[in-house]
């Protein structure tokens, strides 16, 4: 029993860690249902009920930034999400293992990177100052820049998504493929499966379990997009086509100090995130993968 | 005779199994037009990914004439825009304050983590851990909210201080998961046989658990290293005092933002353009990374690998 005492040692200060740093701020969504100022606190600032929800639902800020997560998602789960299948594909058809390697360290780099230093990098070569901008006068098209056009800029946010985690994307693909057995491949070759039909009839196959479980997470996570990626550009393209959940509450609460209400947008995309992942989860399990809990 | 052989699949040329002694039989060799097809779409996605740090590296080293002339490369070559930050002092000061966050923060999180994971362990033997390692675990499913986390941290006392920017984030619950998978697959004998010798659990931990997880150790340092590094949004909002600012707050503020440039220039010298002193900036915040990298891309791999089966 003694022993046992020695262990608690080890694992009360990481406890108190999760208490006070997880646990105790969900308490702080109280104020999602008050009309919150900081010179009043928690404690003294008058209760609303629900009255927060009702105007966060009026309010055309808020549906924009809804309508936007939800659009860029879709997109996300429409290009980016396919992008590293079709590059581990590509890099597992490859021959040479030393091509393969060199072009997965390149790959995998921008994974590294912060966005901050990913949206810098893109608008030197992007912006308007750049070389792609001076590339298109050349050709007579003054005034081109990418990184702050409203219309293009969802298309953008896509791009920067696959740019930087493609690679990244590539090593749980990679491995689930490396797992099928070679006996189903020259079984294949055998029954005369040339090389696009064997990657249709075995190789895709095998990598269903975990496209399935990653896809229903993806889903499960529409409510979230970069908030960084996001934020950062967000001056330069305007908050029409560049306002999310995430930037909504910062700019509303933060910034603009609404904290009733951006709590409520946070509450809100907090639940429904949560709901999201569980029921995708369980939803995985139905389908016959392993689920992630 | 050879033109009457069934080929159910395109057969290998003497030529093909010299090049290629490793390719199994049944794989053929796919057509040229295919491999050209092929060697164009991973030339374009290698010039993709390259392009922009070759030219953000390239410009940083530019002169004034050959920044001036544009182009998708700068021609001549010069160091004044790294002079010229790195003798002002806003540059090199959020440089420190970064290098100390990760540094200090880097150790913390190893601590916390690697004890939390040990005392979590033994779920059988010691009673509530069960219980904690199940908090901790849903602490994946979700977050607080930007409001009440930024509202906790208020309250602590911490805005403004460089705490803020290591203690909410102490200890990640994915990575104490990873090292305590590592743990359990530790030989429990050896655990056993120590702790029948009377062997304290400071003992264990230090002598015997710690010295043989390097490898895992190595991997979770180093994701807690680039997440510090990395980390802007914390800093953005928690630190109100610009002299604390560390480089990724820097590096929005003026080349993201384009905040004017003459705070960060050397008081002293000519300034160099604005564009070379931007990508100088972004260059210095890179190099820390392209120096783990090697590193990172190796253990990086096997991190992820190690997180994703279920243990």
């Amino acid at each position: 029993m003694k022993r046992e005492r020695a262990t608690y040692l080890f694992i009360v200060p990481g406890l108190l860690f999760f208490l006070i740093f997880a646990y105790l701020p969900l308490a702080g969504n109280v104020v999602a249902f008050q009309d919150y100022s900081p010179y009043w606190g928690i404690g003294g600032s008058e209760w609303v009920g629900l009255e927060n929800f009702a105007a966060m639902f009026n309010d055309p800020q808020f549906m924009r930034a809804l309508t936007n997560t939800l659009v860029i998602s879709f997109l996300q789960i429409v290009f980016a999400f396919p992008a590293p299948i079709l590059l581990a594909l590509l890099l597992n058809s490859l021959i040479s293992e030393r091509i393969k390697r060199v072009v997965q360290s390149i790959v995998y780099l921008p994974h590294f990177i912060s966005w901050v230093i990913v949206i810098a990098i893109w608008q030197q070569v992007l912006g308007g100052a750049g070389p792609v901008a001076e590339l298109f006068s050349a050709i007579g098209i003054d005034g081109v820049n990418i990184m702050s056009d409203p219309d293009t800029f969802k298309a953008l946010v896509v791009s920067q998504v696959i740019w930087k985690d493609i690679g990244w994307g590539t090593i749980i693909f990679f491995a689930a493929i490396t797992s099928i057995p070679n006996e189903l491949y020259e079984a294949a070759a055998v029954d005369g499966a040339g090389s696009m039909r064997r990657t249709w009839h075995v190789t895709l196959p095998g990598l269903v379990p975990v496209i399935t479980l990653l896809l229903i997470l993806t889903i499960g996570n529409v409510l979230t997009v970069g908030f960084e990626q996001l934020l950062l550009q967000q001056p330069a393209v305007g908050s029409a086509a560049a306002e999310v959940l995430d930037t909504f509450v910062y700019y509303r609460g933060i910034a603009g100090g609404d904290w009733g209400l951006s709590t409520a947008a946070g509450l809100f995309k907090g639940v429904i995130g949560t709901i999201l992942v569980i029921a995708a989860n369980k939803f995985a399990k139905r389908l016959g993968t392993e689920g992630l809990f | 005779m050879a033109a009457l052989l069934p080929t159910a699949t395109p057969t290998r040329g003497p030529d093909d199994r010299r090049r290629y002694p490793n390719r199994p039989v049944w794989m053929g060799v796919p057509s040229k037009p295919v491999q050209a097809a092929k060697a164009v779409t991973i030339a374009f996605i290698v010039l993709v990914m390259l392009y922009p740090f070759v030219y953000v590296i390239a410009m940083s080293f530019a002169s004034r004439e050959a920044a001036a002339s544009g182009g998708l490369f700068p021609t001549s070559f010069s160091l004044d825009a790294y002079r010229s930050i790195l003798g002002g002092d806003v540059v090199t000061r959020a440089m420190l304050v970064s290098i100390g966050i990760t540094a200090v923060g880097t150790t913390l999180s190893m601590i916390f983590t690697t004890t939390l994971a040990y005392g979590l362990m033994r779920t059988r033997d010691v009673p509530g851990a069960k219980f904690v390692l199940v908090l901790v675990l849903c602490t994946m499913l979700f977050g607080a909210g930007i409001i009440p986390n930024y509202l906790l941290v208020r309250s602590l006392g911490m805005l403004d201080s460089y705490w803020s920017l290591i203690i909410p984030g102490l200890i990640s619950a994915f990575n104490m998961v990873v090292v305590r998978n590592f743990f359990m697959g530790l030989p429990a004998e050896l655990l056993e046989s120590a702790r029948l010798d009377g062997a304290s659990d400071l003992r264990i931990f230090t002598q015997i658990v710690l010295p043989l997880s390097k490898a895992v150790l190595a991997v979770i340092a180093l994701f807690y290293a680039v997440g510090y590094w990395n980390a802007f949004f914390n800093a953005m909002i928690y630190l109100n005092d610009t002299t604390k600012w560390p480089i990724q707050v820097v590096l929005n503020q003026y080349v993201v933002q384009g905040s004017a440039l003459t705070s960060i220039q050397a008081p002293d010298q000519p300034p160099p353009p604005g564009q070379t002193l931007q990508m100088a900036v972004i260059v210095v915040a890179t190099i820390p990374i392209l120096l783990l990298y090697p590193f990172a891309q190796r253990y990086f791999t096997k991190g992820v690998l190690t997180g994703a089966i279920k243990g």
